[in-house]
């Protein structure tokens, strides 16, 4: 029963003649059709990816982490700025099912399957880095709370380091449940129309036995809605306490209260572009373009634009207050270490791709664009790769002592163990992309009927009749509630 | 776990089930459930279901979070490990503030999760009969229980006259049990059943 009656001048979010089963089809089918050749290619090419970041990791377990180019000033470098760089992708996933659910925004139904898978692989790939970071990680598990023989020795309560520990698993947990309640009822529909054995076994056990019933959809939408209340103030504490690790530090570039607010949308930011690069993808390979449109794409252009802006005004602001301030070493650290000194190119990087080249999102025709999208979306990753790596290097590299300054590049491990996640994260997503309803089944039937192409077309007729006339009709045929007449008489006997 | 006989109709439109299950619900049928393929709003209400407390069970989790974050820590810090770190307070309160929050989120959410799965049955390995296949598809599936003062065939008279398409009659078990989907239903019949057969 549509309650709501949304106006035919709002772009649908769901393109073309549908009904239900139409909608199942389209987004279970690749699920049971043999994947394409392009589909092996990129499952492969991640694969190989994964085993070099293996192999990777695997040499510098084994011959500690001096194997990267880390000394005593450069104590944070590929790895760190992986770890955050990863992370902040993380946030668009949960910023798209949580805070979008909360402000009742109906596009993010098309996104938000897609988008929490992302989270979540990218906080797997996150975590990886300051794991290994470690160096001796077989003794990872000494950063976890437990009575232990060695006192008991506890961990630091107050160390912003163990503040993260707790904020990305706590982050990865939320994230996983929330996804996986969600995929239940789609499982469901996975299994309830399988042909093979095999598929309605697998389907049937991921499932966990749902049937659809009307009191478990009533609890399943109480859950959803709790937990994307908590998950909104949980994404934004994931990156406030990521940012803490350099906030709460005496390191002049990185001691400043500015940094949560210019993390979290940094990572909105970089979150929103990865989505973009792999939704143009997914939309083209699976065929949904119906279902991922060219509204969706502005919509979340508009959010790159504005995190964007919020960005670069955090880096001005920087620099005001590094001048300001009048601190000689911050006052050194930005203006001539940061913006200029040997690392100055990926000062200018960053500016370039993060702050300049977002502004052409103020076009309605580049935001439509998918070419233009696409090329945009890897254009902010880089930048806010370099965003993290301007952070913590040129931070680190020209301390208060010259004698110890130095250049840092990365050694073959450190670029391997980077391309090692790359090849995690798409590994997952490929396995996503095949056997996942990559868009949320049941939310895009629940917008169906109010924001489908064909049912808003429907609707243009009472659009034009004046109120005598609607009431009129409403009388004629009261009893009547086949149509989408019958939607609109119900919701205003409501 | 009990088997039971059900008449089965389904329904094509929303608008069509709604004033359906009116219909049932005056005449005094036992309606078992609907099943439907995505949340259908105010037909939990239509069928006179009571609001879910769940909310309730995930605020209770969530302070329970917070109490153990705080207490654990403070104990530690207080009494069974006191440490100068910097010569910094023994209960820096601000700086719990973060893993208090993060368990607050992770117990609420976990505890929330774990009690919907209790509540709707719902497991690995756990299987129910599913009366209609299209029910996750595009089809709303109305369960009326057939108790021994209900007439089966002036009912499935009356869902056909109401709108319902493909009535009919199943006896299946209703409760849930530990299965697979790729192999036939099983009927537990009940002790006393068994003994009067």
């Amino acid at each position: 029963m549509h309650l709501k009656y949304e106006s035919t001048l709002r772009e649908p979010l769901v393109d073309g003649v549908k009904d239900y089963h139409q909608v199942t089809e389209d987004i279970i089918s690749p699920i049971e059709a043999k994947p394409g050749k392009l589909w092996y290619v990129g499952f492969f090419i991640s694969l190989m990816l994964l085993a070099f970041g293996a192999f990777s990791v695997t040499w510098e377990v084994y011959y500690g982490t001096g194997v990267w180019n880390l000394n005593k000033t450069i104590g944070w470098g590929w790895d760190i700025t992986n770890f955050v760089w990863w992370v902040g992708i993380g946030h668009a996933g949960t910023l798209i099912s949580a805070i979008l659910l909360l402000f009742r925004q109906g596009w993010r139904t098309g996104v938000n399957r897609a988008a929490e898978a992302m989270t979540i692989f990218a906080v797997m790939c996150a975590g990886q880095f300051p794991i290994f970071h470690m160096g001796r990680v077989w003794m990872a598990f000494f950063v976890l709370p437990y009575p232990n023989t060695r006192g008991p020795l506890w961990v630091n309560f107050n160390s912003p380091l163990l503040w993260d520990v707790f904020a990305i698993s706590t982050y990865f947990t939320v994230s996983l449940l929330f996804w996986y309640s969600g995929l239940l009822p789609d499982f469901a529909t996975v299994r309830d129309r399988a042909k093979t054995k095999l598929r309605k076994l697998l389907y049937g056990v991921a499932s966990f036995g749902w049937t659809g019933s009307t009191k478990h959809w009533q609890r399943h939408e109480a859950l959803s809605l709790v937990l994307a209340g908590l998950s909104t103030p949980l994404v934004l504490s994931v990156h406030t306490i990521v940012s803490f690790d350099f906030a709460t530090s005496v390191i002049p570039g990185w001691h400043t209260t500015i940094f949560p607010p210019y993390f979290v949308a940094g990572a909105i930011f970089s979150g929103f572009a990865m989505v973009q690069t792999l939704l143009i993808i997914v939309r083209k390979i699976l065929g949904l373009e119906d279902y991922i449109t060219l509204g969706h794409m502005e919509a979340m252009n508009k959010v790159i634009v504005l995190t964007g802006s919020v960005v670069g005004c955090a880096y001005l602001t920087e620099l005001f207050m590094a001048w300001y301030a009048a601190v000689p070493y911050e006052f050194a650290t930005f203006y001539k270490y940061r913006a200029a000194g040997p690392l100055g190119w990926s000062y200018w990087i960053m500016m370039t791709c993060n702050v300049i080249s977002p502004q052409v999102f103020w076009f309605s025709k580049m935001r439509r664009n998918v070419a233009v999208t696409f090329v945009m979306s890897i254009i902010v990753n880089i930048g806010m790769w370099f965003e993290r790596f301007v952070i913590i290097c040129t931070s680190l590299y020209r301390d208060y002592l010259p004698s110890s300054w130095s250049y840092y590049r990365p050694s073959w491990p450190e670029v391997g163990f980077y391309m090692g996640t790359f090849g995690l994260f798409f590994t997952c997503f490929f396995l996503f992309a095949k056997y996942f309803p990559v868009i949320a089944v049941a939310e895009i039937k629940s917008v169906l009927k109010t924001s489908g192409e064909s049912f808003k077309k429907d609707m243009e007729q009472y659009e034009q009749q004046s109120a005598e006339e609607f009431e009129a009709g409403l009388h004629h045929d009261d009893d009547h509630h086949h149509d989408a007449h019958g939607a609109v008489a119900h919701a205003h006997h409501n | 776990m009990a088997v039971k006989n059900f008449v089965v109709a389904s329904f094509s439109d929303e608008a069509v089930l709604f004033p359906a299950v009116k219909k049932v619900r005056t005449a005094g049928y036992k309606l078992h459930d609907v099943y439907t393929p995505f949340p259908v709003h105010g037909l939990d209400h239509a069928m006179g279901l009571r609001e879910t407390s769940l909310h309730t069970a995930g605020f209770i989790y969530g302070i329970t979070g917070t109490t153990t974050a705080l207490s654990c820590m403070s104990w530690v810090f207080n009494s069974d490990w006191p440490m100068n770190i910097g010569g910094k307070p023994h209960f820096p309160l601000p700086a719990f503030i973060p893993i208090t929050f993060e368990l607050t989120v992770l117990f609420s959410a976990v505890g929330m999760v774990l009690t919907f799965c209790y509540l709707c049955q719902l497991a690995p390995f756990v299987k129910k009969h599913i009366f209609n296949p299209r029910q996750t598809d595009d089809k709303f599936v109305m369960v009326i229980e057939v108790t021994a003062k209900t007439n089966a065939e002036e009912l499935k008279r009356f869902l056909v006259s109401a709108g319902g398409e493909d009535v009919n009659e199943q006896r299946v078990e209703s409760g849930w049990w530990f299965g697979r989907f790729d192999r036939e239903d099983r009927l537990f019949e009940t002790k006393v059943e068994a003994v009067n057969a």
